[in-house]
């Protein structure tokens, strides 16, 4: 069992959490000018490392917020919490968000695009 | 299944067939001299199909390369022990009673499989057409559950309605009363369903290909995958590089890990699925039942323990464990359903890392790399379909194209859409 440490209610167990998937994934904003394969890859397409991993909980039985977690998964073990909106801050957490093929990927760089015309 | 088709070809050399002579004869040698079921070679510098992953799926695609396509210079490598990873933690129930046309089509043809596959390898696989029951606990589930008996019949797979009195008379042990908070309404059962032997499968399969000369390369775990302008080349290992024109990755569980090292991208989530076994008793179940709505399945093994399972845990893991909540949950269920299994201990529970896709369907594919092929996605139910993955998955590597079976779990699914949605539909699966 995963003991989680929400940063308002302190360490929790697992069974009253949500588990939100992948962390830092981008909506595209110009939608019309992706491919199906761009959007397959926005949609389908995972980051599914075996080692560091941000992901996103929700502390749905208790004070039902939403925060990031940088979590190793090969061991479990529990690296980094960080509020929802911010980048990791610990080395682990830095380079697994950095690392990640979706830095990359044509589907981020139109969610960034969008960003900056805004 | 006979005939050419499914490759009734193995072990041609009689005096490795296991048959009640042979087991008489080595009884007077007080069974010292039985021959090694497969060899342990060291790996070739070059072949010309690598499988990586010595599971049931893998060893399966070896064989049916081997005896259907006469592609022999093949080797399997696995990183740990054959049948060491999901082949030996799935609790073995198989089933084809699938919702969609596509997944009947796998399915199936795995189970017809299944029903030669001990002659055919020449290796009791145990398979126990004991019946898969699944039982429905609302009124909406059993209208849902009549389509869906309607659906799979019309693909010619065997499937019957079954009321609370039928149930409670095939399995005495179940609480049909009405009081229940989750009461028994209804079910249908598959009775060419049931169980099988899971080792005995990698074992057998494994057995059949080394005869026809396939090598079988264990403690021996890929960690680059060679590529030169778009095309695969070979792999590096542990034990050094082997090369080959096709490699197919059959690694559940580690599918997303493999394909990084192709620089390639699935869409897979890899999560826990946990299972547990209860200490022995005498014989008391002799069907498999499952329940979507309480969320849990059970078995009896013919060693006597109750098997017993549920669904994945709900983050990515590659631990190989799962959290106490999940197995709370379907204990929770157990109980309520079987009123004995209160009384009893729990012996053990395990994990195994499960390949999560998003419409709940495998992925028996090309990629876009020249000669490198992935078999991955089968979730929590990929042992049913051993016999039928491993033998569709040969065809698309011996031809490099599918066949009506596999051409629809291609991964470009996920750009045309053309999802094969067996979530529910596919209920709890294993």
């Amino acid at each position: 069992m995963l003991q989680i440490p929400c940063p308002w209610c302190g360490p929790r167990d697992d069974n009253e959490f949500h588990y939100g998937g992948e962390a830092h994934i981008a909506r595209p904003v110009k939608a019309s000018e992706l491919s199906d394969a761009e959007w397959a890859e926005y949609l389908f397409l995972k980051q599914n490392p075996k080692g560091p991993f941000t992901e996103r909980w929700s502390h749905s039985a208790g004070c039902r917020r939403w925060f990031n977690v940088v979590r190793n998964t090969a061991t479990d073990e529990i690296i980094e919490i960080y509020p929802m909106g911010e980048l990791p801050k610990s080395p682990q957490g830095i380079k697994a968000y950095e690392t990640n093929w979706r830095r990359e990927s044509a589907a981020q760089k139109n969610a960034k695009a969008g960003a900056s015309d805004k | 299944m006979k005939g050419s088709a499914s490759g009734m070809r193995a072990l041609k050399g009689g005096s490795s067939r296991y048959s009640i002579f042979a087991l008489a004869r080595n009884a007077l040698s007080y069974h010292e001299n039985w021959q090694k079921a497969w060899r342990s070679p060291e790996p070739k510098p070059e072949y010309d199909v690598i499988i990586v992953g010595g599971g049931g799926h893998g060893l399966a695609t070896a064989y049916y390369l081997a005896s259907v396509h006469g592609i022999r210079n093949v080797a399997v490598v696995e990183k740990g022990w054959i049948g060491g990873g999901n082949t030996g933690r799935n609790t073995t129930i198989i089933r084809s009673n699938y919702l969609w046309d596509e997944s009947a089509g796998i399915y199936e043809h795995s189970l017809k499989l299944w029903e030669g596959l001990s002659q055919e390898l020449n290796f009791n696989v145990m398979f126990s057409q004991r019946g898969v029951l699944t039982l429905a606990h609302s009124e909406h589930e059993l209208k849902e559950m009549r389509r869906r008996v309607e659906a799979i019949r019309l693909n010619g797979i065997d499937s019957e309605v079954m009321t609370p009195a039928q149930i409670k008379k095939l399995v005495p042990i179940i609480d049909t009363a009405p009081t229940l908070r989750y009461p028994v309404m209804g079910g249908f059962i598959q009775k060419r369903g049931g169980t099988a032997r899971h080792d005995a499968v990698a074992w057998g399969y494994a057995r059949a290909a080394d005869d026809l000369g396939v090598d079988i390369i264990q403690n021996c775990e890929v960690t680059g995958i060679l590529r030169e302008g778009g095309k695969v080349t070979g792999i590096e290992t542990s034990r050094g590089t082997i090369r080959a024109k096709k490699v197919g990755c059959v690694t559940a569980g580690h599918s997303g890990v493999v394909a990084e090292m192709a620089g390639l991208h699935l869409p897979i989530d890899s999560r826990p699925l946990q299972a547990l076994v209860s200490e022995p008793i005498k014989p008391c179940l002799d069907t498999v039942i499952m329940s979507n709505a309480v969320h849990m399945y059970i078995s009896q093994s013919d060693k006597g323990e109750l098997v017993m399972g549920a669904g994945v845990d709900s983050y990515n893991s590659y631990s190989q464990r799962g959290s106490l909540p999940t197995v709370e949950g379907l204990l929770a269920a157990a109980v309520e359903l079987y009123p004995i299994v209160s009384r009893l201990r729990v012996l053990r529970t395990w994990g195994g890392i499960v390949d999560t896709c998003p419409d709940a369907s495998p992925i028996i594919s090309k990629t876009p790399l020249d000669g490198l092929y992935f078999n991955c996605g089968w979730g929590t139910g990929g042992f049913k379909a051993t016999p039928g993955s491993g033998h569709v998955f040969a065809e698309l590597i011996a031809k490099d194209e599918p066949n009506r079976i596999s051409a629809p779990f291609s991964l470009n699914r996920f750009e045309t859409g053309y999802l094969i949605d067996e979530h529910g539909a596919a209920g709890v699966a294993h």
